[in-house]
C-alpha cells in the first residue's frame, strides 16, 4: 500500500514537473493518466519494493556518479579501438558471479555492465552473468569486482539485514 | 555569462554528435554483431549524455532542463535493455563471432594461453 501511494505521488510530481499546467481540464487529464498508469502497474504486479527504490535513493545517486566516471573512462577506451588498427580488438566471453541478492541489485549490475561501452551482459541466470567484452583484459572477473560490490551495496545493503 | 554557457553548451552538443559519429564508424569497422554492439553503446552513453548536457546548458534553469534530465534518465534506463536483448538474441540463436575467443571463460578457472586459434579452426 505504501508503495502504491509512493507511485501515485511520484507520478503526480512527474506530471506537474513535465507539464506545468494547473487548469481544471488538465488536472482531470492528470488524474486519469496517473490512475491509468497505476492500474497498469498493478495489473503487471510490479508495485513492490524492487520497483520503487526510493529508500535507496542516496546510495543509488552516489553509485550513478561513480558509474558515470567509469562510463567516461570506457568511452575513451572504445573510441581508441574504433580508430585503432582494424584487428586491434580481442573480444571474449566471460562468466561472472554476482554478490547481488535482489532482482534490483542484479538488474543494476547487469545494466551497469551493458551501459559501460566495451562490455555487454548477454545473459543472467541466477547469480551468474555471461558478459561479452571487447577487450579480453577488461573481461577478467576481477575487473568487475568493484562494480559488483558497489552495485550490490547501492541496491540491496539494507535488504540483507532483514 | 549566458553567452559563455551558450558557447560551452554548443561545444558539448558538437562533441556529443562527434561521439555519435564515432559510434557509427565503429559499427562499420568492427567485424561482427557482438563487437558492433560495443561500438553502438558509444552513441547511447557518451553521445547522448554530452548532447543532452549541452542542451541543458543552453536552456539554462528552465522546465526544459528538467525534461532533458528525464530524457537522459530514460535513455540510461532503456538502452541497456535494448543492447542486452540484441546480444542475448544473437547468442541464443548461436551466432558465431568473426574474431576472438568465444568459449566462455569461467570466472574461477585459469585462462588458457591462446584459445583463439583452436576456436577459429573448430568453428569453420
Amino acid at each position: 500500500m505504501t508503495y502504491l501511494l509512493g507511485l501515485v505521488m511520484a507520478l503526480t510530481v512527474a506530471w506537474f514537473a513535465l507539464s506545468g499546467q494547473t487548469a481544471p481540464q488538465f488536472l482531470v487529464l492528470a488524474a486519469v493518466s496517473v490512475l491509468l498508469s497505476v492500474w497498469i502497474a498493478a495489473r503487471f504486479k510490479i508495485i513492490d519494493r524492487d520497483s520503487s527504490p526510493y529508500h535507496r535513493a542516496p546510495q543509488l545517486t552516489l553509485y550513478t556518479g561513480w558509474l558515470l566516471v567509469e562510463i567516461v573512462k570506457s568511452n575513451v577506451a572504445v573510441i581508441a579501438r574504433v580508430w585503432g588498427p582494424r584487428h586491434d580488438i580481442d573480444p571474449a566471453m566471460v562468466s561472472l558471479r554476482t554478490n547481488a541478492t535482489t532482482d534490483l541489485g542484479k538488474a543494476l549490475f547487469a545494466n551497469s555492465i551493458t551501459l559501460t561501452p566495451g562490455t555487454v551482459t548477454v545473459d543472467v541466470e541466477g547469480d551468474r552473468l555471461k558478459v561479452h567484452a571487447l577487450m579480453r583484459e577488461k573481461a577478467s572477473p576481477a575487473s568487475f569486482e568493484a562494480m559488483d560490490r558497489r552495485a550490490a551495496g547501492a541496491a540491496d545493503a539494507r535488504k540483507r539485514e532483514r | 555569462m549566458t553567452e559563455a554557457l551558450h558557447w560551452i553548451g554548443g561545444g558539448l552538443v558538437v562533441i556529443g554528435s562527434l561521439l555519435t559519429l564515432f559510434g557509427a564508424v565503429g559499427v562499420l569497422r568492427f567485424p561482427d554483431v557482438y563487437t558492433r554492439i560495443h561500438a553502438a553503446s558509444l552513441t547511447d552513453t557518451g553521445g547522448a549524455t554530452l548532447a543532452l548536457l549541452g542542451l541543458g546548458l543552453i536552456s539554462g534553469l528552465t522546465p526544459e532542463t528538467l525534461k532533458l534530465a528525464f530524457i537522459w534518465a530514460f535513455v540510461m534506463l532503456t538502452t541497456p535493455a535494448a543492447a542486452n536483448a540484441l546480444a542475448n538474441a544473437a547468442y541464443g540463436s548461436g551466432h558465431k563471432p568473426r574474431i576472438g575467443a568465444f568459449q566462455i571463460i569461467p570466472s574461477d578457472a585459469p585462462r588458457e594461453t591462446d584459445p583463439e586459434d583452436a576456436d577459429r579452426s573448430s568453428s569453420q
